[in-house]
């Protein structure tokens, strides 16, 4: 009886065992077909046109070219294209962070009459298809002679960013204890100083989400500078890559370089922020 | 009153860009504008048209409902499964964790220009693996029947935030559930339909929405990669809707085409709502 019990224990184990070799074995697959895009286009970024277009293809670079690099970013003004990206970036997620900011805490520690309906209407524009306010839109700035201008990129996130920012920032707002604005208010202080000397210093995990959010966003945006910006010496790199395409067409080599290097900046911010990322995603999607 | 002052940025926000424009494309849409002219109001004209005589129009709709049918439910699917393996209790979980993630941080263009190369017939990735296996050599999105497909297949790649949703709502199922299930001796089967499923429906619902919403307004894609070719086959609804507003610059007739999309996806959205009240399971919250 007792060796029974014993081998039924055993084999209980080693079914766990069984079980944890093929998790790991689907995860090991799953990153295969998840990263083998990214090699492919890390080695074909340092590779010859004349190895590139071999069959059966080759997976290592010989040589390494990495003037692919060089010749990819001066064939196209790149750095120019970075700098126009940065000027329209660095003000949008400022306004983003502080007009957001501003209004999580109106809505979430403020008490003023209608206050959750005017915030249960702004959230509906989560859902809004953006296809429906783009043309309305880039009328008012043609209107006011503005397109061909970085004015329309900007100026919006200065009108609180994005519901999805509030929404964020809100849902963290109210994780914190409310005798911390009791207390404060107690001692003389008036909402703006609670908020900036409260809730900001111990919200910094969510407006740092909010940061790395609303740049990636920038960054990648490409649908907004296409319509908005119309003379080449003003694009960003997101639409410096898309006229590549037409300019180079089967020049693969340093068409990947420069996606690489597109790519490179979030990859790097992910890498050392992405715990943001997974916290601020898991906040908004579990109670919404 | 400071709650007012706080949201006053962000509500005058929503009455410039969003709840103006809105109004602002309605009225559009009843308009025959060319930029340069001025409006000239056409009642129900611009439906009219849309609705009886436009092929494109029904071309491009076609194509993104193909699209969201095939992007949608497979994208979702993805996502569940990786949370559920990243949900193992596995100590490697923040390497494949961000792994999975990775491709969802790679900006649309650059993944664009990647899947192009690598969706390259003669010289390509997927040719290079496939064929050696014995596959014909595919042409992917340069065929009629095959773009569609290969589209799909790319926005497979770019997971993440569904899958971290999903991760989420997993390591909130309460522990104790499980184990009910295996004292009345269920199996791995049985914790998934009874348990798992049933508590992540909320997730589910949050991801199904956003998702439909995404796939329909695809556009930087077949922009970049296609443009809407071969044969209009991949000719997204919005990538139609742009080159008639700002390419052929017909604002009324683009609004109003804007306006069938949005009565569409809110359509979509609350038929999954109304249908949620049977499926979404809101537990002990």
């Amino acid at each position: 009886m007792k060796t029974g019990a014993r081998s039924s224990r055993l084999g209980r184990t080693a079914r766990r065992r069984l079980g944890k070799a093929v998790v790991y074995l689907l995860c090991a697959l799953g990153s295969v077909l998840m990263l083998i895009p990214l090699a492919w286009l890390v080695r074909s970024s340092v590779m010859s046109l004349g190895q590139i277009f071999t069959f059966p293809p080759e997976w290592i670079p010989s040589p390494w070219r990495w003037e692919n690099y060089p010749q990819a970013l001066t064939s196209i003004p790149f750095f120019r294209y970075f700098v126009n990206t940065l000027v329209i970036l660095v003000p949008s997620v400022l306004g983003t962070v502080i007009t957001s900011t501003l209004a999580a805490y109106g809505f979430s520690r403020l008490q003023w009459p209608g206050r959750d309906i005017v915030f249960g209407i702004l959230l509906t524009t989560l859902m809004l298809p953006y296809a429906v306010t783009l043309i309305p839109t880039f009328l008012l700035w043609a209107s006011l002679g503005l397109v061909g201008t970085y004015w329309p990129l900007i100026v919006p996130h200065f009108f609180g960013g994005g519901i999805f920012y509030i929404f964020l920032l809100r849902q963290f707002f109210m994780t914190l204890p409310k005798e911390l604005d009791e207390a404060a208010i107690i001692d003389g202080a008036s909402p703006p100083q609670v908020l900036w000397y409260v809730i900001v210093p111990l919200s910094r995990p969510a407006l740092i989400t909010v940061v790395i959010f609303a740049t990636l966003f920038e960054w990648n945006d490409f649908l907004e500078p296409l319509i908005y910006i119309n003379r080449s010496s003003q694009h960003t790199l997101a639409l410096g890559l898309a006229e590549f395409t037409g300019l180079y067409t089967s020049q693969w080599h340093l068409l990947m370089a420069a996606s690489t290097v597109v790519i490179l900046p979030v990859l790097v911010l992910f890498f050392f922020a992405q715990r943001y990322f997974i916290e601020g995603i898991a906040l908004t999607g579990t109670k919404g | 009153m400071w709650g007012i002052l706080f949201v006053a940025p962000a509500v005058l926000g929503f009455v410039l860009w969003q709840l103006g424009p809105i109004i602002g494309s309605l009225f559009i849409a009843f308009t025959d504008w060319r930029l340069a002219g001025t409006p000239q109001w056409i009642g129900a004209g611009n439906f009219e048209k849309i609705l009886a005589e436009d092929r494109l129009f029904r071309k491009s709709l076609g194509v993104t409902v193909y699209y969201s049918l095939g992007s949608v439910p497979l994208r979702m699917l993805v996502a569940f499964a990786l949370a559920v393996l990243l949900n193992q209790k596995i100590r490697a979980l923040p390497v494949f964790r961000t792994i999975f993630y990775l491709p969802s941080i790679v900006p649309v263009i650059a993944s664009s220009m990647l899947w192009l190369w690598l969706f390259n017939p003669d010289f390509g990735l997927l040719n290079s693996i496939l064929r050696p296996l014995g596959f014909p050599k595919l042409q992917w999105i340069y065929a009629s029947d095959s773009v569609i497909p290969a589209l799909i297949l790319m926005s497979l790649w770019d997971i993440g935030p569904m899958m971290i949703i999903f991760l989420a709502a997993l390591q909130g199922v309460p522990r104790q559930l499980y184990e009910a299930v295996e004292i009345d001796g269920g199996n791995a089967w049985h914790r998934m339909r009874h348990i798992t499923v049933p508590i992540v429906t909320p997730a589910i619902l949050f991801n199904l929405i956003l998702s439909i919403i995404v796939a329909m307004q695809t556009f930087t894609q077949a922009y970049v990669m296609t443009d809407g070719g071969p044969n209009n086959n991949s000719l997204l609804y919005v990538l139609y809707l742009y080159r008639k507003a700002f390419e052929q610059s017909q604002m009324g007739y683009a609004s109003a085409l804007a306006w069938v999309l949005f009565i569409i996806i809110a359509g979509l959205s609350l038929f999954v709502f109304r249908s949620s009240s049977r499926w979404v399971y809101y537990g002990g919250r």
